[in-house]
Formats: structure tokens, sequence, C-alpha cells
């Protein structure tokens, strides 16, 4: 068996874990960095990333679709198009593969010794990893552990056969004629979507009396729009009980009454949880927060100088805050003083129209005690997004009543995700109400709307 | 127009002087005849000087607190019609700043003594007072208007939009900063919670930093939690009643040898006694408490032990032994600590023991003790009751040689013909002068009166 001594072991490379690795090479931290598949995590391979590239040929599709029907509002028409997916898929695939390789060059740079196998901590400064070559033991000074999420299955719909996970649904040899979706977070509503638009018929089934529960009615209102304008039926307060009979449907409990919904594919998106059974975490004292590993705000586990950052630490499984925790904790091996004190982390769900929240909502604000003055500025009242043809949504922003200090942004609207950088910055910096509305927005961008928005909490909107 | 001045009588106990204790006028304040002008202390009484004549109040003699010589000038009074007494020559007299005035306020009695601004830069917008004029003395101990450090922070702040005192910001609410600048102050082991933020919302910039960390260390010493630190101090004047008290209490400490002797005493059956009789009489007669009983007991204790119950004159080196026992009862005022005296204690049955000093205390409290119910005691009872906690070191009231401390009541088990019992015990706590009083006799005095307490119907057999 193998020995390797190190500053610093990284157990689990995605976000969080390979920019760990990155940052403490960059530190000249002695690194060795522990990937059983490939780098990049849940993100990069079957998430993040490869969503949005399905997300983008459907669209794409989608439009060629509408323009071959001469629904095109400009005038455009071309023939019916018609869609290789097998192409699809290997053009994601494509992607991903350029990201992986870009992530380990990255790690290779700074030095990183990247060790490919399942890891298991034997204690809390030594981990045992299975290799192609043999067993290794790892030896470290700190840990990070980073293992991520796995996608959360129904006990009576386990995975299999024609029961999928997102992971599943981003590889489908073919698309389906029919889908259904259990679960209506932004998992399930992407990738149905998706579906949608490239010519399944697909049926999201929701426990809740509305999509994307996480989010408030106000923001989630023109995506429930557009799934009905997509025909995509929505049951809500519905329960999905299990695989029928024969095997090829779902059964559905709509508050007492019982449907068949006819899928070739069943996907449930009903969560992730987190990665916490198969990495000899039971080995460790680690205080748990849940089903998550407790952490301060310096990402310390209970144990000296082991640390967990990413899914495996809660809520929001969001790929850049488990980047930025990695990035905290490598400057924190590298004895720097760090903490995580960040205003937001803002989320985005790629659904159509897109939903960015940072920070609190209304609802949110005063039930955290706020007087608050709040304002929506619509996208129908903006030129670039009436040339754009998605006029639907707006840009909503909420403040403090008395000292004007910006507490929340959301958006839903078309592309929308590209405000993030800004909202996310207005709420970082502290910016007032004012901020905003004295900083000049490039005309025309829907930018402009979140512009306005601050004018209107002010009472000095300018073009509505 | 012309002055009349109001001289600081004599009050008539052969003294040279005496404090002024509290003022009752400003100056410009429009006086009657007989109207109180001011309280003057001496060794125990208070006496109020009355304007003699109607008038307008032109200048104070005398902050409260300060000592005064029978015949010096109390007050000037501006009179209609002119007095023969001409106009002081600038000078002679204290001409009276406006803080002169807060200062009597606050010795009068008002809860809100001057703050010291310097410490903490409270007040720092506060109007430099107008000064008294050139010739007058200064009073000493003014409140000083302007910070001692000009460079602190504080100064810089004043002018930003953020109130410069006080905590940082209201306690829950997270400071706003951008990330270089919470990356810095982490960098810098800075607590952002603790820096003062002087820009829009109070958000904190490097400029607030720089001042932070430039700040001197004792204030830029970051809490270890969010609280911020209370730096505000309190000045209190040492006047009247508690300039007397302090003084009493050091001599007592300096010049006595005190030693203290700490007894158990059983008290079941005399609570038993005094509760039987609260409830027969306690319609009529006033409430017994224990003081009354340990009254008794003195009395009937003290012709044993006639060095206790005496004055020391140490300068003179000679004891007088008392035969009259006269019982100070240290008593709790709103001013401070008084003791007023149960005079003539082995005159007096329970019942007019226990009126007595109710009486006296009611006195005392109300500040309507006369000058001969505060002096003249022989031997001192000092008890807080429920408060008596299980040991106190009495201070001796000199010229005394004895106190004797009562503490509070406890129900104990108490091993009793082979079994635990449970008895309502008490501790006396008495110190005496060890100068003239020996150990082995203050035992033997204690001993006694634990017999007495201890079986109460020997407090009222006629030996």
């Amino acid at each position: 068996m193998g020995e390797i001594t190190t500053k610093l072991l990284v157990l689990g490379g995605g976000p969080g874990g390979y920019v760990a690795g990155i940052r403490a090479g960059q530190h000249g931290i002695d690194t060795v960095l522990v990937e059983e598949n490939r780098l990049g995590g849940t993100c990069l391979n079957v998430g993040c990333i490869p969503s949005k590239a399905m997300i983008h040929a459907a669209e794409a599709f989608h439009a060629a679709v509408l323009q071959a029907g001469d629904a095109s509002p400009f005038g455009l028409s071309a023939g019916p198009p018609t869609l290789d997916f097998a192409r699809t898929i290997a053009w994601k695939d494509g992607i991903v593969g350029r990201l992986n390789t870009g992530v380990a060059s990255l790690l290779k740079r700074g030095g990183v010794k990247i060790l490919r196998g399942r890891g298991r901590m034997v204690d809390g400064k030594t981990c045992l990893v299975e290799t192609d070559t043999g067993p290794e033991r790892v030896r470290a000074e700190h840990v990070i552990l980073s293992p991520g999420s796995v996608p959360a299955a129904l006990p009576h719909l386990p995975f299999g056969g024609r029961v999928i996970s997102s992971t599943e649904a981003l590889s489908l040899p073919r698309v389906p004629a029919t889908m259904a979706v259990v679960g209506a977070g932004y998992i399930g509503l992407e990738l149905g979507t998706a579906f949608a638009k490239l010519g399944a018929k697909v049926t999201v089934v929701e426990m809740a009396e509305r999509i994307l529960p996480a989010y408030d009615a106000e923001l989630t209102r023109p995506v429930a729009r557009r799934l009905g304008a997509l025909g995509i039926d929505v049951l809500l307060g519905a329960k999905a009980t299990g695989l029928s009979a024969s095997g090829d449907a779902l059964d559905v409990d709509v508050g007492g009454e019982l449907r068949n919904i006819p899928a070739e594919v069943i996907l449930v998106a009903v969560g992730r949880k987190a990665r916490t059974h198969d990495l000899g975490l039971d080995r460790l004292d680690l205080d748990m927060s849940g089903p998550f590993i407790r952490i301060d705000e310096r990402c310390a586990t209970s144990m000296r100088n082991v640390w967990a950052v990413g899914d495996v630490t809660g809520e929001p499984m969001l790929a850049h805050r488990a980047m930025a925790q990695g990035e905290m904790v490598a400057d924190l091996v590298a004895g720097r003083r760090r903490a995580f004190h960040k205003v937001a982390i803002p989320a985005v769900c790629f659904t159509d129209p897109e939903v960015v929240s940072a920070g609190l909502s209304p609802d949110d604000a005063r039930t955290a005690g706020h007087e608050i003055r709040t304002a929506l500025f619509p996208f129908a009242a903006n030129g670039r997004a009436m040339t754009l043809g998605a006029e639907d949504g707006f840009v909503r922003v909420t403040a403090r009543a008395d000292n004007h200090l910006l507490l929340g942004i959301q958006a839903v609207g078309a592309g929308v995700s590209e405000l993030a950088a800004g909202f996310g910055l207005a709420l970082e910096m502290g910016a007032r109400l004012e901020d905003i509305a004295g900083t000049i927005h490039a005309h025309p961008t829907l930018g402009e709307a979140f512009h306005e928005a601050n004018l209107r909490a002010l009472g000095e909107a300018l073009h509505i | 127009m012309g002055f009349r001045i109001v001289k600081l009588p004599d009050i008539g106990e052969g003294v040279a002087e005496a404090e002024v204790s509290a003022w009752h006028v400003k100056v410009g304040d429009v006086v009657r005849e007989d109207q109180p002008l001011a309280d003057v202390m001496t060794d125990k009484a208070t006496v109020e000087i009355p304007s003699p004549v109607s008038g307008t109040v032109a200048a104070l003699g005398a902050e409260a607190g300060q000592m005064l010589a029978v015949g010096a000038e109390l007050v000037r009074l501006e009179v209609e019609g002119g007095d023969s007494a001409p106009a002081a020559p600038p000078g002679s007299g204290v001409a009276v700043a406006p803080e002169v005035a807060r200062a009597q306020d606050a010795a009068a009695g008002k809860p809100s003594a001057a703050l010291v601004p310097a410490a903490d830069g409270l007040e720092p917008a506060q109007p430099a007072p107008t000064p008294p004029s050139a010739s007058a003395p200064k009073p000493a101990e003014l409140p000083k208007p302007a910070p001692a450090k000009p460079a602190a922070p504080v100064a810089p702040r004043a002018a930003a939009a953020a109130p410069a005192s006080g905590p940082p910001r209201p306690p829950g609410e997270k400071p706003i900063a951008s990330p270089a600048v919470r990356r810095r102050a982490l960098d810098a082991g800075i607590d952002l919670r603790q820096v003062r933020g002087t820009g829009p919302a109070g958000r904190i910039g490097h400029d607030d930093l720089d001042a932070f960390l430039d700040a001197p260390p004792e204030e830029a010493a970051p809490a270890p939690a969010g609280r911020a630190p209370r730096t505000a101090v309190e000045e209190i004047k040492v006047i009247g009643l508690r300039r007397r008290i302090a003084q009493r209490m050091a001599d007592a400490k300096r010049r006595v040898a005190h030693f203290s002797y700490v007894e158990e005493v059983d008290v079941t059956a005399l609570e038993e006694l005094r509760a039987s009789l609260n409830q027969r009489h306690g319609a009529i007669r006033p409430k017994l408490t224990l003081i009354p009983f340990l009254v008794q007991a003195l009395v009937r204790a003290l012709p044993d032990f006639p060095q206790m119950n005496a004055h020391y004159d140490d300068e003179a080196e000679v004891i007088h032994r008392h035969a009259g026992v006269h019982v100070g009862i240290a008593t709790q005022t709103p001013s401070g600590l008084m003791v007023p005296v149960l005079r003539h204690a082995e005159t007096r049955d329970l019942w007019n023991a226990a009126a007595e000093v109710r009486r006296l205390a009611e006195a005392a409290r109300n500040g309507l003790a006369a000058r001969d119910e505060l002096s003249g005691s022989t031997i001192t009872i000092t008890s807080l009751g429920a408060l008596g906690g299980i040991v106190t070191t009495p201070v001796i009231n000199r010229p005394e040689v004895a106190i004797i401390g009562v503490n509070k009541q406890v129900m104990r088990p108490v091993w009793r013909d082979g079994a635990f019992v449970p008895r309502l015990t008490m501790n006396l706590s008495a110190s005496f002068d060890h100068r003239v009083v020996d150990g082995y006799d203050a035992a033997l005095f204690v001993q006694a009166l634990k017999a007495l307490l201890e079986t109460p119907a020997m407090l009222f057999m006629e030996a």
C-alpha cells in the first residue's frame, strides 16, 4: 500500500473541492485531491453545465418549430426542423469534457496531486483511497470534506428502469414521447421545460400548491403561465404514489382523485441529499446538523483541521456557494483570517422565463422584522425586452424603509440570469436605493428595469 | 437697588464652620422672606437657612458641598431700595456660571450627576459653557466641555451623519461593508461590529477602518463579543451625609482595633414568642421585630459587662462607662446610613421599645430626626433582616466600643438528643474595640446574649 503525506487533503473534486485545490496550490500548499469520478462534480458533469446545454438546444429547436409553424412575430419562416438528439448529447458531452480538462489543468498548474479513486476517511487525518493501481493511504494535516450530494429518491418510486434522476435525464438516448416529472422545483422545471420544447408530452407533479415553492408566488407566476403555454400539464397538490401496475405510467393522487399518467420516462427531481454515507465519515467525530455536516462561519467542523464545504454542509446547495467556501478554506489553511460573511448567495432558475433571487424577498424581509419599501418594474415597459419578444416578467427590489439599504432583489424574465451579477454586487456592497438609482444603466438593456425598480421604490420612476 | 448679604449664621453648636449641603435657590431666582435658601450641615444636624428679606439671588457664596465659615457670605441678594451693605468688590464672591447651578441640582438629590464627556466623547456637540467672569475663581470640579483627546477618531466622526457617540449601531444590526473592507478587517483582526460606519446607511468604508485602526489601543481593542463597551464615567460629589459617613467610617477603621466574633443562636423559641405576641396584639400594637427583643437582651446583659456599654475617648485616654443603655439602631435612609438612638432602653418595655425604634427609623428616613435623636448612643445594633447574610463584620460606631450585627434567620437541621431536628437559627456578628475590650470578655458577653435569646422567658424575669 502506498503512503502519501501531505499538508492538505481534499476529498471530492466538485466546485467546492477543486476551487479549494486551485487556491491551495496558489498558496504553495502541498495538496492532494481525491476524486473517484470526473473532476467538476455534479455541477460540471451532471448538473449546471450539461442542463444549460440541453436547455439551450431545446430552446433553439423550439424556436425553429415555431418558425416552421409561421408563428414568428417578425415574419421569419423556415421548414420544419429536425434534431439529431445523439449529436445534441454529444455536443453537450463535448462541453463537459472541455471543462473537465480545464479543471484538471488548473489543478495541475497549481501543483495539486489528483488521486483517482474512492476515498474513505479512516480518522480525521487519514484517508484510504482505492485507486486503479491499489490502495493509497493519504495522511494530511488538514482535510477538506467536499463530497457533494446525490439525487434524493422516493421510497415508493426507486430509481431504475424508466424512473430516472436528473443525471440520467441528461443522457437519454432519445427524446421520450411522454415524460412525468415528479417535483416542480427548479431542477424538475428546467428539465421538464427542455424536454417539452424538444417534443415530449410533459406532466409535472408537485405536492405543494404552486410551482417553485422555494420562491414567492409573484415571482413564479410568469413561469407558471409559460408552462401552460408550452402545453405542460402541472398537477399541484398532487402526490406521486408509484409506478402503475402495468409499469408504463405514474400513479398520482391529486387531492384524493387517482390519476394514471402514461410516461415513457419518470424524472424524480425532489431535491438532493448530502453525500455522507459511503466515505467513512461515520468514523469521524463530526457534529451533524440534521443530514448535513455542521460547520461554523469558517466552514470548520467539530474536528480540528477538518473542514467541510459545499452541498454536504446544507442549503443552499449551489455550486457558487461551494466555490466561495472552498476558496475561503484554502485561505484559512494558508493561515489567513477569513470568515464566510456573505450578504447574499444569488440563486438562478433556468426555467422559461428565468428566475433570479438575491437576498430577501419582501415577505422574508417583513418576517425578519424590517419595515420595508418594495417596488417592481415590469419588462413590458422595457424597450430591450420588447425587441427580444420577452415582455413577461419584472425586476423587484426590497429595501429598508428607514435607510433604504437594499435587502433583496428578484427578477423573472428571459435572460435575467445575467442580471444576477449586478444584483449580487449591489447587495454585497451595501447599496441603497439611491446608489442604484444614481447609477447610469446602459440603454437599451434589461438592466434598465433594475434601475427603474429602484427609482420606483423612491417614487421617482421615469418609464412607468 | 442694593445688595443684601446673607451670612452663614452661628447655628449654635460652637462650630466654626459648616457644610452647605444643598441649595434651594440659584442665581436669578426671586425669593420671598423666609423662603429657604440653603441646607447647612453641622456634625449631625442639617439646618435650613431662610431668607431674611425678599429679593433676587445675585450670587451664591459656596458650591454645594463646600465648607463655609460661620459669618462668611452665604448668599448675596439684590433687594429693592438699597441697603447699607455695599456691593462687594468684584472677585470677592463667587460668580456663578450655569454649571454651578447644575452641580447644585445634582447635589440637591436629582439623580443625574454631571457626566464627564472627556473619557468617551459623550456630548461632543455640547457648546462650551460661558466661562465665569475672568476674575472669578473657577469651580474646581466642573465638567470639561471639550474631549481631552482631540486626536481621537471621535472628533472627525462627529461631523458625519452617523451619531458619534454610543454603540456603533443598534444591537442586532449587521455591519454594512463592501467585501474589500470586510477582508481588510479580517486580515487586521478587527470585528466590524465594533467599527462605526460613517457612510450612507451606516456603511463602513476604508476611512472608517483607518479611523478605527488609528484610535488609541484601548479603544481599538476589539471586545470578544459583539457588545459595545460602556465607557461613560459618572462623577458624583461626596458631600453632605455621604461625606460625613465616609469620614466617620474611615476614622473608625483607622483608629479602632476591630475584631469580630460570630455565634449561632437558636431563635426557634424567640420566634414563636414573637409570632404569638404579634398575633395576639397585632391589631392594636406595633408589630414586633427582632430588634426590641435584642434590646431587652442587651439591657439584661450589659450590667454584667459594663465595659461594652462605653465610650472610649482615645485622645484623652479615658473610658466612659455608661449606666444608661442608649442603643443606636443603624438605619438605611435614602441619603445613606444614619444611626438614630433609642434612649434609656433600660426604662422601656418590649412594646415601648418597639414603638420607639419604629418612630426613630421613620423619622430618620424622612429626614425629620432631631439632632439629639442622632447622637449619644452607647452601643449599636445593625440588622439587615432577611438581607443579613451569614456573617458580617460591622464597623464600630466610634467612640462606642461594641456593635452587634444581626444576620438572617435560617431553618437548619440541628443535632439534638440523638436526632436532627429543624431549628430556626440566626448568627450574631459582633465587633469590639480590641484596644479596650478583651476577646474573653467579648465571648462571654455574646454567650450571655445567646443564652437570653434562646430562652426568651429570661428576658422578662426580674432578677
